[in-house]
């Protein structure tokens, strides 16, 4: 397999020499699932926006599909086959769920065919086309986020925790939605809080911490390591609802 | 009492076409732009510059239509108005703010504009003078509608407010049908999830300096057909198109339409209580009022 | 040379009481980052005060209490100060930019007040007779110029030191903390509305200081006194001078006063007749010009500010619309 993003030395922050993240490297593989945990403030949300190109980046490259997209703006992510699902607001509250759908698919020959593709593959977006995106609740938000995260068939997919705010049922499914995006050629890079579960649904693991990698290894690897069990997991047992 | 809601629902459109653009700037610069009033003197004047020329050009034009003072060379002087005060928008961005905002914060623009105002309003004066001036000498009667109570209206009026709930309406068709409308209305609720989104936050932001300018000169004409020239028009419209914008909640395209004929028929109707030399004062008090009661306005988000 | 020592204490006598008015807006903007953009109706709100409380009784017309001189002028500083009071309280918690609107429609009601409440303030004749201070005792014109002049120079030393002492203190380095990062300076347990309110109210009192002292100047007072144009004036002299530098807003203050009254004569001696209608309208520019150009090449002024901003306190007001590449 190879990789898909490469991420090479980097080093981001939101105040210029006062970097967040040092030294990080990390790799994507094609096809892969791949999370980053740790705890809060660890840097998590400030990696995925350093290669979103929303932080700016000081030191180190990111380099997708062999291109480097060091600090790209982000409104050229799409054209390369990137797209980002932000932490929070992440939908247009204001614009209706066809508006929000229409804005991104803007650009696209194809936007009415792809359109129903991706309406088939969230029915429940379907029925509410016309209500405001903000009335939506917390699952079918995440839905439409992913949604307009699609839409312009990224190869890979930047997703900041998106089974926050959600209940276990609803966090379940839309990790187990992540998952089943994979199947169709996209690699994603999934940051979660919840950790036992995003360990249940992804192929490779990276957990960051005060803006360093700490470690990394295969998902089941991780979810196995008593270290990693004490303090990420609470200590409580793994695989406990 | 009708005259002056009449009235003031004239004045209303006026400011409700200035404040749309300020309203979108002030939300997405994050400053309060003193000098945006000035586009409408800006606009003014240019539409006069060029009704003297397209007047030269195409006598044929020159006819008054229908009962309006407005000339066919005048209407097409509105629209090319529009196009010169929507680029001297982008054009004073360029040289002024965009320079600023790269590296000084929001007070800083809030400065600058004042600074930008003044000289705008004085470059106006020195080229066409301080006096006051019409586009056309020939006297616009009023039409009386009623006698008691007392009504009149001059055709021009009537056909200002059309014109004017023409351009709204367009506005609200490009906001609601439209993707530029849409990724408009993105950057406005949420700049970087619609660069995410794959906006370009620099074009909506010309887009958003040309829709203003050219509303504004809009707006600018609108008023001088109705009034009169004057260099201190943009002057005048400064605190109206704020409390236009404060009232609807900064942000909101719909909030400054509402705002603006809110700020108009106050106004009008303030003069049946208070002696004229007062009512430019008004816009102000109608600022404190809603500072106190809603701070964010009817429809607005900033917060911070 | 009696002729030019009188003219030059007359022009210093100018120049010393705007950098009263200079400082005062220091104290708002340059220490506490609060934007005044009515400056000259807290200047008009002391002269006019000052003129009601202490100037002669006139038939038909309020005012005219003919107070003791001090009383007068403490009165027009504490009118400017509840006025300052009103505005502050209602948008200082509000967007930063807020202030910048309301203050400037002070200076439009302001103006709209002078001009009509003829009853009040004269209306556009304005109000006159103002007993200068010791005026009669003094005797002799010239003597009595160099007199004021001493006078505003005492009042714009004891305003300078007073000042140098409070941005120096403690409370003074909590106002420019707050200037600076708000959510910080909330976070040490200090009250930042509370302390741009104080800050704000100082400022415009002091304003109001210097629009007492020249109302006792001149004697009278009109709308004409205070167009606009003040405003633009005053910034001008604090932007050039350096923002938070007290001593740069006082040769901020004598170096575009000067400037002015310069450009003001040669315009009237040179410029063809045809323009002499408009050289006002040039010298506006020139202020404009002066403003902007400023801001964009030197915004630190002429004499910088002395304490250090932290790189992180910089950084974050540095693309406050957005953090990103895309420069907007
Ligand atoms: N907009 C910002 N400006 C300045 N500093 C920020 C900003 N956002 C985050 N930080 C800081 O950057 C550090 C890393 O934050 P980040 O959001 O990347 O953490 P995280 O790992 O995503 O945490 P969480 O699990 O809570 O989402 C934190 O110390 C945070 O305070
Ligand atoms: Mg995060």
């Amino acid at each position: 397999m190879s990789a898909v993003l490469q991420i090479e030395g980097l080093e981001a922050g939101y105040v210029r020499d006062l970097p967040i993240l040092r030294q990080v490297n990390l790799t994507l593989k094609q096809g892969s699932l791949t999370t980053i945990i740790g705890p809060n403030g660890a840097g998590k949300s400030t990696l995925i926006k350093a290669i979103a190109g929303i932080v700016p980046i000081s030191a180190g490259r990111v380099v997708l599909n062999g291109r480097d997209i060091t600090g790209i703006r982000p409104d050229e992510m799409a054209p390369l086959g990137l797209a980002y699902v932000p932490q929070t607001d992440n939908i247009f509250r204001t614009l209706t769920i066809a508006q929000n759908l229409a804005l991104v698919l803007r650009r696209l020959p194809d936007r009415a065919a792809r359109l129903r593709e991706l309406l088939d593959t969230f029915p429940p977006l379907a029925e509410k086309l016309d209500d405001r995106a903000g009335a939506l609740s917390g699952g079918q938000r995440q839905m439409l986020a992913v949604a307009m995260a699609l839409a312009t068939r990224p190869t890979v997919m930047l997703m900041d925790e998106p089974s926050a705010g959600l209940s276990p049922k609803i966090a379940a499914e839309v990790l187990d939605l992540t998952r089943s995006l994979t199947a169709t050629g996209v690699s994603i890079l999934l940051v979660e809080q919840n950790v036992k579960q995003a360990l249940r649904v992804a192929d490779h693991c990276y957990i960051l911490a005060e803006g360093r990698n700490r470690l990394d290894g295969p998902a089941d690897q991780i979810l196995s390591d008593p270290e990693v069990a004490a303090i990420y997991l609470g200590g409580r047992r793994v695989g406990a609802a | 009492m009708i005259q002056n809601l009449v009235d003031g629902v004239l004045t209303g459109s006026i400011i409700s076409l200035g404040a749309i653009g300020l309203t979108l700037i002030m939300h997405m610069l994050r400053f309060a732009n003193f000098s945006y009033a000035e586009l409408l003197g800006i606009g003014a004047y240019t539409a006069l510059v060029f009704d003297k020329l397209l007047a030269v050009l195409f006598p044929a034009l020159s006819g008054k239509i229908g009962a309006l003072t407005l000339t066919g060379t005048l209407a097409l002087s509105v629209l090319l108005a529009m196009v010169v005060a929507g680029a001297s928008a982008v054009v004073i961005d360029a040289l002024v703010f965009k320079r600023i905002r790269a590296k000084a914060d929001a007070l800083s623009m809030v400065f600058a504009s004042f600074g930008v105002a003044l000289i705008l309003r004085n470059v106006i004066t020195l080229i066409f003078g301080q006096k006051a001036q019409l586009y056309s000498n020939d006297i616009a009667f009023a039409i009386v509608v009623s006698r008691d109570p007392l009504l009149l209206i001059k055709p021009d009026q009537v056909f200002v407010l059309l014109a004017a709930l023409v351009l709204m309406g367009g506005l609200h068709l490009v906001l609601t049908r439209t993707t530029f409308g849409f990724a408009l209305r993105a950057v406005a609720e949420n700049p970087v999830l619609a660069q995410v989104s794959g906006v370009r936050l620099s074009v909506i932001v010309t887009s958003v300096w040309l829709i203003g300018g050219a509303l504004s000169a809009a707006a600018g004409v609108f008023y001088a057909l109705t009034n009169h020239l004057s260099p201190a028009m943009g002057h005048n419209f400064v605190l109206p198109v704020f409390a236009a914008t404060i009232v609807g909640g900064i942000g909101s395209v719909y909030g400054a339409v509402l705002g603006g004929f809110i700020v108009g028929i106050a106004s009008g109707l303030a003069l049946m209580v208070l002696p004229s030399g007062y009512i430019p004062a008004m816009p102000f008090l109608i600022i404190l009022f809603v500072l106190m009661l809603r701070p964010h306005g009817l429809f607005g988000e900033d917060q911070g | 040379m009696i002729g030019l020592i009188s003219y030059l204490a007359f022009f210093a006598t100018m120049a010393g009481i705007l950098a009263i008015a200079v400082l005062g807006l220091n104290l708002q903007w340059g220490h506490t980052g609060l934007f005044n953009g009515g400056v000259v109706a807290f200047f008009g709100a002391g002269a006019y005060g000052t003129m009601l409380l202490g100037g002669p009784p006139e038939p038909g017309q309020f005012g005219g209490f003919a107070l003791p001189y001090v009383v007068a002028l403490g009165g027009g500083i504490l009118i400017a100060g509840v006025v300052a009071w009103i505005v502050g309280l209602l948008t200082l918690r509000l967007r930063h930019d807020y202030l910048a609107i309301a203050t400037f429609g002070v200076a439009v009601a302001f103006e709209n007040v002078t001009r009509n409440a003829d009853w009040l303030t004269g209306g556009a004749r304005g109000l006159r007779g103002f007993p200068r201070p010791l005026e009669a005792a003094i005797g002799d014109t010239f003597l009595y110029g160099l007199f004021f002049l001493g006078l505003v120079l005492a009042v714009l030393l004891a305003v300078y030191l007073g000042l140098e002492r409070l941005v120096n203190s403690p409370y003074g380095r909590v106002l420019r903390a707050i200037r600076e990062d708000e959510v910080s300076a909330r976070s040490v347990g200090k009250n930042p509305t509370r302390l741009r309110l104080e800050s704000f109210v100082i400022g415009s009192m002091i304003m109001g200081a210097a629009g007492g002292l020249y109302v006792s100047f001149y004697a009278f007072v009109s709308p004409q006194d205070l167009a606009p144009i003040l405003t633009f004036q005053i910034w001008a002299m604090l932007i050039v001078g350096g923002a938070g530098n007290n001593r740069g807003a006082i040769l901020g203050a004598f170096l575009i006063w000067g400037a002015w009254t310069l450009s003001g004569f040669a315009l009237s001696r040179f410029a063809p007749d045809a323009m002499q209608l408009y050289t006002g309208s040039i010298q506006y520019i020139l202020i404009g010009v002066v403003i902007v150009g400023m801001l964009m090449w030197r915004p630190q002024g002429l004499l910088p500010e002395r304490v250090t901003k932290t790189i992180y306190q910089k950084g974050a007001k540095k693309g406050s619309v957005i953090i990103n590449k895309e420069v907007i």
